[in-house]
């Protein structure tokens, strides 16, 4: 081609790209053996990918004994709860399909596929379901998750406060009906947290951590961007310490050593692993706000001096609700890798999923069955994350916010 | 020289100190200081108090006596009747033994894994992607368990052991074959290290040509070479090999022979080298893909093989943006050795909560452990800092 000086003429239209449209064949061949050394790679992954595959196939379907997880179901999910307050776990469950049909419908978009996906997921588990209070429970999960999203398509504008409060208001009456108050006759009778176990505790354990070591760590963080030396050392000790130490020994520490620090006071496991949770929680999430608080730009500070705020007003209107939005994703994230960090309660003795775990192994029936009982517990583990980073991913292109 | 007048503002000759804002930020620092060591000492004053009912004296005599425990693994001499400071110092070198494998390992594999996760080859890429997936949805403590308790502990007893060459699989451990240092080896130690200082010499030799004709030399085979060959010339130079190959056999119960890596140890090692090296393949993957393609194709441009794109251009600006993420990796995976407890693994967390419960001196285990664990993050931090520093882009 001789075009050396390329020209451009002004009347040409721009014609689209070309399509590709392969054929199965061109696909296999760009995609699989474009080189001898692809095609090489690809029989051998192949073969290993297919022995693999038909091993874990034939183990899963043939040769593992899956009772044992049926057996123990209730245990794996609520550990020892008390059978009679059960009802009380599953209306916890019901109105978190309530409000999360409601915010599905109100923020969830167009997409319907998962909402349909995800509401008929109680329904799919009812007609599995074995026990009759549990089939019975599923249902009313599914129609209060279902009625949530109907009633979010009617009153949507109206629904968002109502939403929202609902949520900060969730939390507590979780705490209220899981614990329980009063004495033995009250209507909701307290449930001793050493009967508390399974999915129950873990998720327990993580909700506990975040919320409570949310604001410590947005506290640090503005502790660590202050301007008084003292209160920025501080901080900065304090983050850097729990950054530098194993996660275990944290919670070791605050097992063996809260007692020691408040004589007098009785405080159980569980509340101890909760606090050893939200310590060590707290340094990472300070972490993560600080990245959002360098990102904010001087001139927001500046214009909020400008206009006359206060520094506690700039902070709490101006910074803190920008510095926050650009790091949802990544407080996700943070969430994510607290769940499972928070398997490593069993170390200090806690029933939570794998304590669960252990506990059943040790029954004489199921001697034997690692590789039965630890797959399901990482089943359990990969669906709640997987669902976590879904959502982050959706959150994080709806705020457009990603890196 | 005039200085400008200070900016003041109008109200300042009339304002009272309580409203004078450097004299509230003192204040409040004072304060803030001073509720920082209230609580503090109320807490330690407790905590001595409770001790003290419980007859214990904050200190670290009690490391010098007994240990009366066995540890199972030890890469030094230890026995029952060694003292508990001793007992810290086998899990201290078994902590670092794991640390440094696994994280040579899983930076090896972590490398691989980012490069499958961009191969042009579909099946390839998805394989990696899954293994990614499940790593990183999978809480590491339930792999450990998994590959401890549903592997090594599942394998046939040592008589019927799996065989690979000279390698067997038990549930006793997995035996390899191992070198003896006979006499001439601690001769040999000192051969290896001239032939380290060789070969540092040949290569800031060649270095030192290529700055000077400014044409490209060879510098790291030329180095390997030349600590290769000494390294092979003292091997048969000396009049004994230096390390006579130990083959393990089964014998009896047990293997005779050889290493026998104990299944702990092996669990550990694979689950922290699986586990980090899928994050690490992440890290490596979004390294690579920052490099913009303009620099791959002003690279070719210029007439550069794609070996010598990939080697100058596009592997030192990867370096930069992956280093810091891949420090954080290697932190981790040392912090989470600690996991080691939960399978029976000796490293320095476990060794410690036995002496906890022997002792029940739990404050001071406590206070050493965070303190090695801080010491082995900093040193850590230090070395990935300085290079770091030595890959980053120089600017202006």
């Amino acid at each position: 081609m001789g075009a050396n000086t390329p020209t451009v003429s002004k009347t040409a239209e721009a014609l689209p790209p070309p399509t590709e449209r392969y054929s199965v064949v061109r696909w296999l061949h760009k995609n699989l053996f474009s080189t001898w050394y692809n095609a090489l790679l690809t029989v051998v992954m192949l073969f290993l990918a297919v022995l693999i595959v038909r091993g874990v196939l034939e183990w899963a379907f043939t040769q593992a004994r899956w009772e044992v997880i049926t057996a123990n179901l209730r245990l794996f999910m609520v550990g020892q709860y008390p059978v009679a307050a059960l009802w009380r776990i599953w209306a916890c469950v019901a109105l978190l399909a309530l409000l999360i049909g409601m915010s599905w419908g109100i923020w969830g978009g167009a997409q319907r596929g998962g909402a349909i996906a995800f509401g008929a997921l109680p329904f799919i588990l009812a007609i599995i379901a074995s026990d009759e209070t549990a089939r019975l429970a599923l249902l009313i999960t599914g129609i209060a998750g279902i009625v949530g999203y109907a009633l979010s398509w009617r009153w949507s504008a109206a629904l968002r406060r109502i939403s929202i409060i609902g949520w900060i208001l969730y939390f507590p009456v979780l705490f209220v009906l899981v614990s329980g108050f009063g004495a033995d006759d009250s209507p909701i009778p307290p449930a001793p947290t050493n009967l508390w176990g399974g999915l129950l505790l873990t998720l327990l354990l993580s909700v506990v951590g975040i919320v409570f070591s949310f604001p410590l760590g947005v506290l640090l963080a503005l502790g660590r961007q202050s301007s008084l030396p003292v209160v920025r050392w501080l901080c900065v000790a304090y983050i850097e310490l729990i950054r530098g130490v194993p996660f275990i020994s944290v919670l070791f520490m605050a097992q063996l050593m809260l007692p020691l620090f408040l004589p007098g006071v009785t405080i159980d496991r569980v509340v101890r692993a909760m606090a050893g949770v939200v310590i060590f929680s707290a340094a990472y999430l300070a972490e993560n706000v600080r990245g959002g608080l360098q990102s904010i730009p001087r001139g927001q500070y500046e214009a909020a001096r400008a206009l006359g705020l206060n520094p506690w007003k700039m902070t709490l209107l101006i910074i803190l609700p920008q510095a926050l939005r650009a790091v949802i994703p990544i407080l996700v994230g943070q969430f994510i890798a607290l769940f499972k960090d928070t398997s490593l309660v069993v170390i200090v003795g806690l029933l939570d999923l794998m304590g669960i775990a252990r506990t059943v192994l040790a029954q004489p029936d199921f001697l034997g069955l690692q590789a039965e009982v630890y797959t399901f517990v990482a089943f359990i583990y990969g669906i709640f994350c997987y669902l976590m980073s879904a959502f982050s991913q959706r959150l994080e292109a709806k705020l457009h916010t990603g890196r | 020289m005039e200085h400008p007048p200070r900016p003041t503002s109008p109200m300042r000759l009339s304002r009272a100190f309580w409203r004078d804002e450097r004299v509230i930020q003192v204040a409040a620092q004072i304060l803030f200081l001073a509720l920082v060591i209230w609580v503090g000492s109320i807490a330690l004053r407790n905590m001595l108090m409770s001790l003290q009912q419980q007859g214990l004296v904050l200190g670290f005599d009690s490391l010098n006596s007994g240990a009366g425990f066995d540890i199972s693994d030890a890469p030094i001499p230890y026995s029952s009747a060694d003292t508990f400071a001793r007992a810290l110092q086998v899990g201290l070198l078994n902590t670092i033994l794991v640390s440094v494998l696994g994280i040579v390992l899983s930076t090896l594999l972590g490398i691989v894994v980012g490069v499958a996760r961009l191969s042009s080859n579909w099946l390839v890429n998805r394989i990696a992607w899954v293994f990614v997936e499940v790593m990183r949805n999978v809480p590491l403590l339930v792999l450990l368990v998994f590959i401890y308790t549903a592997f090594f502990l599942k394998l046939p007893r040592a008589r019927q052991a799996l065989s690979f060459g000279p390698i067997y699989l038990s549930n006793r451990g997995v035996a390899v074959p191992w070198g003896e240092p006979t006499d001439t080896w601690s001769l040999y130690v000192s051969v290896l290290i001239g032939a380290l200082i060789a070969g540092a010499v040949v290569g800031l030799a060649m270095r030192w040509w290529q700055n000077r004709s400014g044409r490209p030399r060879p510098q790291v085979v030329p180095s390997l070479l030349t600590m290769t060959l000494i390294a092979l010339i003292g091997w048969f130079a000396l009049p004994q090999p230096p390390l006579a190959l130990s083959l393990p056999e089964i014998a009896g119960f047990n293997f005779r022979g050889g290493r026998v890596l104990s299944p702990e140890f092996m669990a550990l090692l694979i689950g922290l080298v699986i586990y980090t090296a899928a994050f690490i393949g992440e890290v490596v993957r979004a390294g690579i893909q920052a490099v913009p393609k303009g620099q791959i194709e002003a690279a070719r441009a210029l007439g550069l093989t794609p070996s010598r794109t990939l080697r100058l251009v596009v592997f030192p600006q990867a370096l930069r943006v992956i280093i810091p993420p891949v420090t954080n990796q290697y932190l981790n995976l040392t912090k989470n050795s600690t996991l080691a407890v939960a399978i029976g693994y000796p490293d320095l967390f476990a060794i410690s909560g036995t002496i906890i419960n022997q002792t029940g001196r739990a404050v001071e285990m406590i206070a050493v452990v965070m303190a090695v664990y801080l010491m082995l993050s900093l040193v850590t931090s230090l070395v990935m800092n300085w290079y770091n520093r030595r890959v980053r882009l120089v600017e202006r």
